[in-house]
């Protein structure tokens, strides 16, 4: 082929890898707090703000680690750490506070909303006001080239793999494992749930701590592809509610498909054009879809 | 015992008494400018602004029923056209002779624009750019109703596309330097039809100006509320089933409350760009929306003077705190958020109006709270566990 | 005995949830004056049927016809203004408002945003609401709130915020469920007092009270109708026995 087509096919490539791993981070936000707002009903504002805490975990450990000469492994510490502390945080907070809160979703908005805020100023006094970013293991840095001309971030590729790993887990965890069967179970009956011996407490609990713990997950692959701040949460919090809500909130089939046709689209627009224009024209068309169709775009079922 | 309960039933219904109007009047009228600088005078005035916000949610929240996170599009929408108009007042030829294209609003000039964007030029008159400040929001207001409220979009879902909306609309404002001024938004205000508005003197007559305006949109919000229109937000509030089965047409009802809600904050944001000189997108996204929920929430969100005092006291504690522990300023923003909606969820005017309630409402969720932390701490009381209203 | 006119005409009227079909080619004729009590095991569709005719469900096939108004296209606000009035199971009314209060607001004036703005509170909406207030007996509790009544009190407060309207059909579904025996019977009286100058039709599990006021009985089975015709007719009939009311 000739080489303006190759340098055609190439760009179009890393575009559309570009707009994978756009897509792998939307889920991987997305997953968590698709269970707890899926689920569970739960509007929870600091979802950012596990990310976030998933993100300085991951800091803390490369830096230890750089010192100490594990950079190289440290990063699968560094994802199973960030899962353990954003799932005890979100443990405790369900404890404290959002298990007073469940049948009043609006108010459950404004205090994590709350949350948030003590959060974002504990990171701030922690780590400090400006952005940090993690040392990267030497085998993720760098790019992978397939062919001459075609750029692979490694870090991009293994975020999908991350990705892919995470939404299988959660996968059989949800649909495939006596607990998922529990979780399903008392949100769809919780009354029955209680009276077959189901801890209706317990799963709620764990259910939260496992949405907050993936929104760790998250937050650790995040460092791979941008800088973190205290605010880092606040940014991207609207756009994972969206990507829940046009997947129709209890479907994990419909959050992989949102995600995915939202990161795509703003990809491609990206390509023709500027990166304002192409977030407000994807975000304009979600919110004209979901004003239509407020069930999501990919739920199974039209609740009654 | 008759008398008792309507007096009980009279004070649910949460309009404001004359007496609390006369009171907030005196307050902003009379003593605020009497004690203070025409400096803090001129805060105080801002904040007023926002407080025209509070009170709209007050209707469309706390009567309605209808959480809006997105009340920033609509200041800002306000805010914007007065911007405008302003901006070009102050960007006649004489005075932008330096530049490149006379004519046009500086930052045009540095974004090497040639010509005014065609959007602008209705606004070089005044009574258009009144018009424009009323209408524009209100009608966009409407077209969200009419798309959401038909479709029985409601609750938290319209709630996060309320945010969307304003995510969109700042996002848009940010990435359009050239035409609307981006991140630094519209600057450099002078004057109004040849008055200077940043003297002193014109200060205070905008105080009152924007004063007059807050009392007025108070008045008109009870006058709703007295109204046959008032008892039907309630009975939404309560059970939107029945009203529709009552004849009603449920979606119109909550389309007209969110625009009146839109229309006051839009004028709110008209009187905070001639205040203040400037808008910017800062006071269009989700942030500054939802601090003004916190405002009404913190106020009573089931009073119209309540929404005035929490605007003024949430934003006194943030400049107070910015100025001396700045570090401690988020944690009590965060707490107010949290406290309220836990232990006062009928805001400060609750307490006022229903003092003994309130305090068994608060004792009990603190009660509560305590068990749950540390079940030894309070003596055996078997509490049952029915915090939740 | 001159021929009654129809008011309500139902026919083949079916709706089905994902294949289950809860009311299947429902054929119901309802007169003027008529008071018409369907009664049925759970599951048999009765409350399914009253939400078609009021439209809360869309049917899947079928007409509902009143006063030559075809009630399947409207929506739910317009049908009560043709004249169809809804009571629900459990007492719908607005708890933080007075007895007063509810009935006014459910006057049938001033049913847009702008008319309920300018309602005018003129002598005549007092007077009516008095008069209705009479009607349920809680012209005591007038201006108390609506919260504080007792259940029986509430289930009549429903009924006069329908009554208030005037609508021509009036359906109340299972109206005396949790109502002492005394209040059944005042119910009884009520019920046979508003049905003069209109239709009803009563979904209810007490036969007693059926009996007190039936005019014509009908008797769904699976969302079809098994039987028709008076109490007495009902009662003896071996299907009915068979499938609702026998041992």
């Amino acid at each position: 082929m000739s080489n303006e087509t190759y340098t055609l096919f190439a760009t179009l490539l890393m575009q559309g890898f570009a707009g994978l791993s756009l897509f792998s981070v939307l889920l991987l936000m997305a997953l968590g707090l698709a269970i707890i707002f899926g689920q569970m009903g739960v509007i929870n504002m600091a979802h950012g703000e596990f990310m976030t805490i998933g993100a300085y975990t991951t800091y803390l450990i490369s830096t230890f680690a750089e010192t100490h000469g594990f950079l190289g492994e440290s990063f699968f510490l560094s994802l199973i750490a960030a899962f353990g502390v954003a799932f005890a945080a979100g443990y405790l907070l369900e404890i404290v506070l959002i298990r007073r809160l469940y049948k009043r979703p609006l108010y459950t908005l404004l205090a994590t909303w709350g949350v948030s805020l003590v959060m974002q100023q504990v990171f701030r006094q922690a780590f400090g006001a400006r952005e940090v970013s993690p040392a990267l293991p030497e085998w993720l840095s760098g790019s992978y080239q397939p062919a001459t001309g075609i750029d692979l971030p490694v870090s991009g590729l293994m975020l999908l793999v991350l990705m892919l790993v995470v939404t299988f887990g959660v996968w059989l965890l949800m649909y495939r494992s006596r607990w998922g069967i529990q979780v399903r179970a008392t949100t769809q009956n919780r009354t029955i749930a209680g009276a077959v011996g189901i801890n209706t407490k317990r799963v709620d609990r764990l259910t939260f701590a496992l949405g907050c713990g993936l929104a760790g997950i998250a937050g650790a692959a995040f460092t791979t592809i941008a800088s973190t701040g205290p605010t880092a949460g606040g940014l991207y919090i609207v756009d994972t509610f969206l990507v829940v809500v046009f997947g129709g909130a209890a479907s994990l089939f419909g959050t992989i498909a949102s995600a995915f046709s939202i990161a795509q689209a703003q990809s491609v627009l990206e390509f023709l054009m500027t990166g304002s224009m192409a977030k407000v024209l994807t975000l304009v068309t979600v919110v004209l879809i979901l004003m239509m169709r407020p069930e999501g775009l990919f739920s199974l079922k039209v609740r009654k | 015992m008759a008398n008792l309960k309507q007096f009980l039933t009279g004070l649910t219904r949460g309009r404001a008494d004359l007496r609390n109007v006369a009171l907030l009047a005196a307050v902003i009228l009379v003593a605020l400018p009497l004690t203070l600088d025409i400096f803090r005078l001129n805060l105080v005035g801002k904040y007023l602004t926002f407080a025209f916000v509070a009170v709209g949610l007050v209707l469309c929240w706390g009567y309605g029923g209808i959480l809006s996170l997105g009340q920033g599009i609509f200041f800002g929408l306000g805010g914007y056209c007065m911007a405008m108009f302003l901006k070009l007042e102050a960007s006649d030829p004489v005075s932008t002779a330096i530049q490149s294209t006379p004519g046009i609003p500086d930052f045009m000039d540095w974004n090497q624009l040639k010509a005014l964007p065609w959007f602008w030029e209705p606004f070089h008159s005044l009574p258009f750019t009144l018009l424009a400040v009323l209408v524009l929001p209100t009608l966009f207001a409407y077209l969200i109703g009419v798309t959401m409220f038909k479709r029985r979009v409601g609750g938290v879902y319209f709630a996060i596309i309320t945010q969307a909306i304003a995510l969109i609309l700042t996002v848009l404002i940010v990435g359009q330097q050239g035409l609307i001024g981006g991140i630094n938004g519209i600057t450099d205000l002078k004057t109004l039809l040849g008055w200077d508005i940043r003297t002193n003197s014109a200060r205070y007559i905008l105080y009152y100006v924007n004063a007059a305006l807050l009392l007025g949109a108070i008045l008109l919000g009870r006058w709703m509320l007295s109204t046959k229109f008032g008892l039907l937000l309630v009975a939404l509030r309560d059970k939107e089933e029945r009203v529709r089965f009552s004849g009603y047409d449920v979606a119109d009802l909550k389309i007209f409350v969110f625009c009146v809600a839109a229309l006051f904050s839009a004028v709110g944001g008209a009187m905070f760009t001639l205040q203040v000189g400037f808008m910017s997108p800062s006071f269009v996204g989700i942030v500054p929306s939802i601090e003004m929920v916190i405002f009404t929430a913190v106020g009573g969100r089931l009073s119209l003077i309540g929404a005035v005092y929490g605007a003024l006291l949430v934003n006194f504690g943030k400049s107070y705190f910015s100025e001396s522990f700045a570090d401690l300023w988020l944690y009590l923003m965060g707490a107010l958020f949290i406290g309220v909606v836990l232990f006062l969820p009928n805001g400060l005017a609750g307490l006022f109006r229903e003092p003994r309630q309130a305090w068994l409402q608060l004792r009990q969720q603190a009660q509560t709270w305590v068990t749950r932390l540390c079940p030894r701490c309070l003596p055996a009381g078997g509490k049952s566990e029915k915090g939740a209203v | 005995m001159s021929k009654a006119e129809v008011l309500l005409a139902i026919e083949d009227l079916t709706v089905s949830f994902d294949g289950f079909r809860a009311v299947d080619a429902v054929n119901l004729y309802v007169d003027k004056g008529e008071v018409r009590v369907i009664i049925g095991p759970n599951g048999a569709g009765k409350t399914t049927l009253l939400d078609l005719i009021c439209g809360k469900t869309h049917a899947t096939a079928g007409t509902i016809q009143f006063k030559n108004i075809e009630l399947t296209r409207l929506r739910e606000h317009n049908i009560v203004r043709a004249g169809v009035g809804r009571k629900f199971q459990t007492p719908s009314i607005y708890e933080d408002l007075t007895v007063y209060q509810n009935l006014e607001v459910s006057f049938p004036r001033g049913r847009s945003a702008f008319g309920s703005l300018f309602f005018k509170r003129s002598e005549d909406v007092a007077q009516r609401v008095e008069a209705v207030a009479a009607e349920i007996q809680l012209t005591d509790q007038l201006h108390q709130s609506a919260g504080l009544l007792s259940h029986g009190q509430k289930q009549w407060l429903e009924i006069g915020m329908l009554l208030i309207q005037d609508p021509e059909l009036l359906m109340l579904d299972e109206p005396v469920a949790g109502m002492s025996v005394r209040e059944r019977q005042q119910t009884a009286e009520l019920l046979k007092r508003i049905s003069a100058n209109r239709s009803v039709i009563v979904i209810e599990h007490d036969m007693e009270f059926v009996r007190a006021i039936a005019h014509r009985v009908t008797v769904l089975h699976q969302g079809r109708v098994l039987v028709e015709g008076s109490m007495e007719s009902v009662q003896s009939d071996e299907r009915v026995i068979e499938a609702y009311l026998g041992h």
